[in-house]
């Protein structure tokens, strides 16, 4: 089952920004409502951008958010403190994201999901940079799955993040990460595999294009998740389809659904 | 059309190979280095970077354009004299402590050299030490401060806030950028200048320093 992980609910987008700060409960209800009925099966909620606001935002954004939906939430944050509140206050359990190597980050987030309930996702990233290769981005998520295990974390709560990066700074940077997403799949048997897809086409126009196309390449070689937005009825397309041509999609039920809906059009 | 436009255009096209044969013919015909240099390379990225930030040009093709620009360099650089290949002013560049993002940076640094600045690259993760004793080693002109992450920008605002301390703040300008950084935030903050892009660095590194 692909996981999608609806990420319309983040203060750096100029609407949720003023939204929160006039406390418009309508508006982000109703963004709620319409990502779940998208096909969102996580709503993340990140409110990082109004600095200095970040605990009493995400206070109110998850008491309004859980108050639209009962799907799971993806908590969103650096701050093992804010991550610390929030957890107290979802209704089930939820994604956190994320962890990654880097010292800064590492000991704190560890520290905080001992004992959780809860899944993770796992930047590959560590304090020596952006991955290079596919070594690169697959020893990372090796040491993250290896050190999530010694604290109990199952492998099906594990989400892992291998970086995307733009295709305008490199050509190799998409074979990158298909290779790797690949080698995960295949050598951490268990685990998924998550990302935001719009930094492959940054630099570049006609970006959604790019994005969707991603996608569907991804999921070839075995990427089960997203962070996305499901109000793009076009990638949700390709979506479906793509899930259908994998033989996901018994009798092409969804895929069927989905035309007849008029969701999906050549 | 002359010389120094074929060459301008060309740059622009990003056509290495033509580039070069054309920096090479424009020579033999005793066009002067120091004007192909400023008048079609440095002019030329100049209007690339104008159409970077208009967004007529994409990323993958100013980095041809630079790339070609730096292949032509290499042939003129020999036949400059001293005071010829002086740089426009000596920039000092890098991501603040906290934050590993370098492509936006990294293109800043191909705009500000193709314009005829020497630019020192301190890279990614640079605590406001290790600026303070760039500025000390290079003594430049103009110190750039990128950033990605909303939760590195307080770090900007030390590094600022170092810069300041340490006596140094009126020998040089600062810059700042990033996505989340604006005009806002760089007033608020005291740096001189915010640049939104690659292209708008490199127009705003020069009317600072002209």
């Amino acid at each position: 089952m692909f996981t999608v992980i609806g990420e319309r609910i983040n203060t750096t987008l100029k609407k949720v920004k003023s939204a929160t700060e006039n406390r418009d409960e309508a508006y982000i209800k109703n963004d709620v409502i319409t990502q779940e009925k998208s096909g969102a099966t996580y709503i993340d909620v990140n409110a990082g951008a109004r600095i200095g606001h970040e605990e009493e935002d995400m206070r109110w954004l998850l008491s309004v958010v859980q108050s639209a939906t009962t799907l799971p939430l993806c908590l969103d944050s650096p701050d093992p403190a804010i991550l610390e509140m929030a957890y107290s206050l979802v209704e089930r359990p939820p994604m956190i994201n994320s962890i990654s190597l880097e010292k800064d980050r590492f000991e704190p987030m560890m520290q905080f999901l001992k004992g959780k309930n809860c899944r993770i996702i796992a930047l590959c990233m560590d304090d020596s940079g952006m991955p290079k290769s596919v070594d690169d981005i697959f020893c990372r998520a090796k040491a993250l799955v290896e050190e999530l295990e010694k604290i109990g974390f199952k492998r099906n709560d594990i989400f892992i993040d291998p970086l995307i990066q733009p295709m305008s700074v490199d050509a190799a940077n998409g074979t990158m990460v298909f290779k790797a997403v690949e080698k995960i799949m295949t050598e951490l048997q268990g685990v998924h595999t998550t990302g935001g897809l719009s930094n492959i086409s940054y630099g570049l126009p006609q970006r959604k294009v790019i994005n969707r196309i991603f996608l569907a390449m991804l999921m070839a070689k075995g990427f089960d998740s997203a962070i996305l937005d499901p109000l793009d009825s076009a990638i949700m397309a390709v979506l479906k389809t793509a899930d259908m041509l994998q033989g996901e999609d018994a009798f092409c039920m969804n895929y069927l659904k989905a035309v007849r809906a008029g969701s999906i059009v050549a | 059309m002359s010389h120094i436009d074929t060459i301008q255009k060309t740059l622009i096209t990003g056509d290495e190979e033509t580039l070069l044969d054309q920096v090479r013919e424009a020579l033999d015909q005793g066009v002067a280095p120091q004007d192909i240099l400023s008048q079609a390379l440095i002019a030329g990225m100049d209007i690339v970077g104008e159409r970077m930030e208009s967004g007529e040009m994409f990323i993958p093709e100013v980095l041809m354009s630079a790339q070609a620009m730096g292949r032509a360099v290499e042939i003129l650089k020999p036949l400059l004299g001293d005071e010829e290949s002086a740089s426009s002013g000596r920039i000092i560049i890098g991501t603040v402590k906290g934050d590993l993002h370098d492509i936006g940076k990294n293109l800043v640094v191909m705009m500000l050299e193709s314009s005829g600045f020497e630019v020192t690259d301190l890279g990614v993760d640079v605590s406001p030490d290790d600026f303070l004793k760039a500025i000390e080693e290079v003594n430049p002109h103009i110190v750039g401060l990128s950033a990605l992450l909303t939760t590195t920008i307080p770090m900007m605002r030390e590094t600022v806030s170092k810069i300041i301390e340490s006596g140094k703040r009126d020998t040089l300008k600062i810059m700042v950028g990033g996505a989340p950084v604006n005009q806002e935030f760089a007033d608020e903050i005291g740096a001189d200048a915010y640049a939104a892009d690659a292209g708008a660095a490199s127009k705003l590194a020069k009317s600072m320093l002209g």
